[in-house]
């Protein structure tokens, strides 16, 4: 083991080493390594925030559903108060109604039966005068005896 | 046992543990060693031609499969080769972050040329050591020691790499006059005191790459004696030390790449800290 020139050969071919390896062999790996790090690192925070993003829509979804649902309920329930109202208002009117017609077909009735009234007073006393007349012919004297066959027209 | 074995013993393990060397030889002039004394006599002016080569191999394999994964880099699902090589520099990432308290893009790529390279190098050790030095027997070169990091000139080389690296760090971000207060003002921050700190802090400022090429060459070193050792076992009895010494050095392998990048990114870190 002699030192002897071998010693700065090696440190030359060392100095060209580091020299070579800091210029054209360091770099293009590191920055690969870095920028595929980088890359991974994008990779893992996409899949993350699409994670987080799928939580909120699932949640969002999940809410809108309850929402719909419950308004869907609400609906119904007004529709079956309004129907139970208009059913209401229908037997009510329906009832009114007949009351109506029932009344006026009432008056309507005794309408017609005082009509009929008078009128067979009318013809009776009428009758009963042209039966007189006949039965007695001429001996009666009208204006005699109107006003007591009134009077028995009127109890009729 | 004869004298003529225990020669032939001595030779085989000096044979494994010396380098190719190309040097300027006082009477051969420049020419590739034929024996350990001529290398030795080579001195200064002499170049280890395999610790070189492997090291260099090793380092344009680093740079050509980390490259050609930087190129096909994408940034989708990534495939075979660029998940290793990511995983690697991610490795290194995460321990420059944890390590390193300075803000310099440079570290990491500077920890991960460390940490493969001498990877890439130990990992030579697992290669069975008799295979380098005969097959490139058989090719006519007499010395192969393939493991560059059980030369104590590639570790010492690198570690000389890194120093200046923390020189140049404390500089840079103390200034030359804040990195001279600090060798000279720390621990004991008194006038009088200025020759001891600067002592105490220069010391332990040169025993940093010091310890760092230390520690790797001393495991692999050691490692390679041991293999060197066990080679010389009888066939039938190499193995059955061979392998748990080897799956052993899978660990070690790793663990000193692992140690020398960790110290230089806590040296350099400390570089950048002002007191």
């Amino acid at each position: 083991m002699n030192i002897n020139m071998t010693l700065i050969g090696q440190t030359i071919a060392f100095a060209i080493f580091v020299w070579f390896c800091i210029k054209y062999v360091w770099p293009p790996i590191s920055n690969a390594l870095h920028e595929r790090q980088k890359k991974i690192a994008d990779g893992l925070d996409a899949a993350s925030r699409a994670t987080r993003d799928l939580e909120l829509a699932q949640e969002r979804a999940e809410q809108t559903l309850r929402e719909s649902k419950e308004q869907a309920s609400q609906i119904l329930e007004q529709a079956n108060k309004r129907s139970a109202q208009m059913i209401e208002e229908a037997r009510e009117q329906a009832r009114a109604e007949g009351e109506r017609l029932m009344a006026s077909a009432r008056s309507e009735i005794e309408l017609e039966v005082n009509r009929a009234k008078e009128e067979l007073r009318a013809q009776v006393s009428h009758l009963a005068i042209v039966g007189a007349e006949r039965v007695l012919e001429a001996s009666v004297d009208e204006k005699a005896h109107r006003e007591l066959l009134d009077k028995l027209a009127a109890e009729l | 046992m004869a004298a003529g074995n225990e020669v032939s013993t001595t030779y085989y393990i000096q044979h494994h543990l010396q380098n190719l060397t190309f040097g300027k030889h006082p009477i051969n002039g420049w020419s590739i060693a034929d024996s350990a004394e001529e290398a030795r006599e080579m001195g200064f002016w002499a170049i280890h031609l395999d610790t070189m080569g492997w090291s260099i191999a090793m380092g344009l394999l680093f740079i050509w499969l980390f490259r050609k994964a930087g190129k096909m880099a994408t940034t989708g699902v990534p495939g075979g080769l660029q998940n290793a090589v990511e995983m690697v520099v991610e490795f290194i990432e995460n321990l420059t972050r944890s390590t390193f308290h300075g803000r310099n893009p440079h570290i990491a790529p500077l920890a991960l040329t460390l940490f493969v390279w001498i990877l890439l190098m130990n990992s030579l050790k697992i290669i069975p050591v008799d295979f380098g030095p005969v097959l490139f027997a058989k090719l006519g070169v007499d010395y192969m020691k393939i493991v560059p990091t059980t030369d104590v000139n590639a570790t010492l080389g690198m570690a000389l790499g890194v120093f200046i690296l923390i020189l140049y760090y404390n500089i840079k971000v103390k200034g030359a006059g804040g990195f001279a207060r600090e060798l000279s003002l720390t621990p004991f921050n008194h006038w009088a005191l200025i020759p001891f700190n600067l002592v105490l802090e220069v010391v332990s400022l040169l025993v940093k790459p010091f310890s760092l090429a230390m520690r790797l060459f001393g495991n692999m070193f050691a490692g390679e004696v041991i293999f060197i050792l066990i080679a010389m076992l009888p066939f039938w009895a190499i193995w059955v030390l061979d392998v748990p010494w080897a799956i052993f050095h899978i660990l070690v392998v790793t663990l000193q790449a692992f140690i020398f990048t960790v110290l230089t990114v806590v040296y350099l870190s400390a570089a950048h800290e002002h007191h």
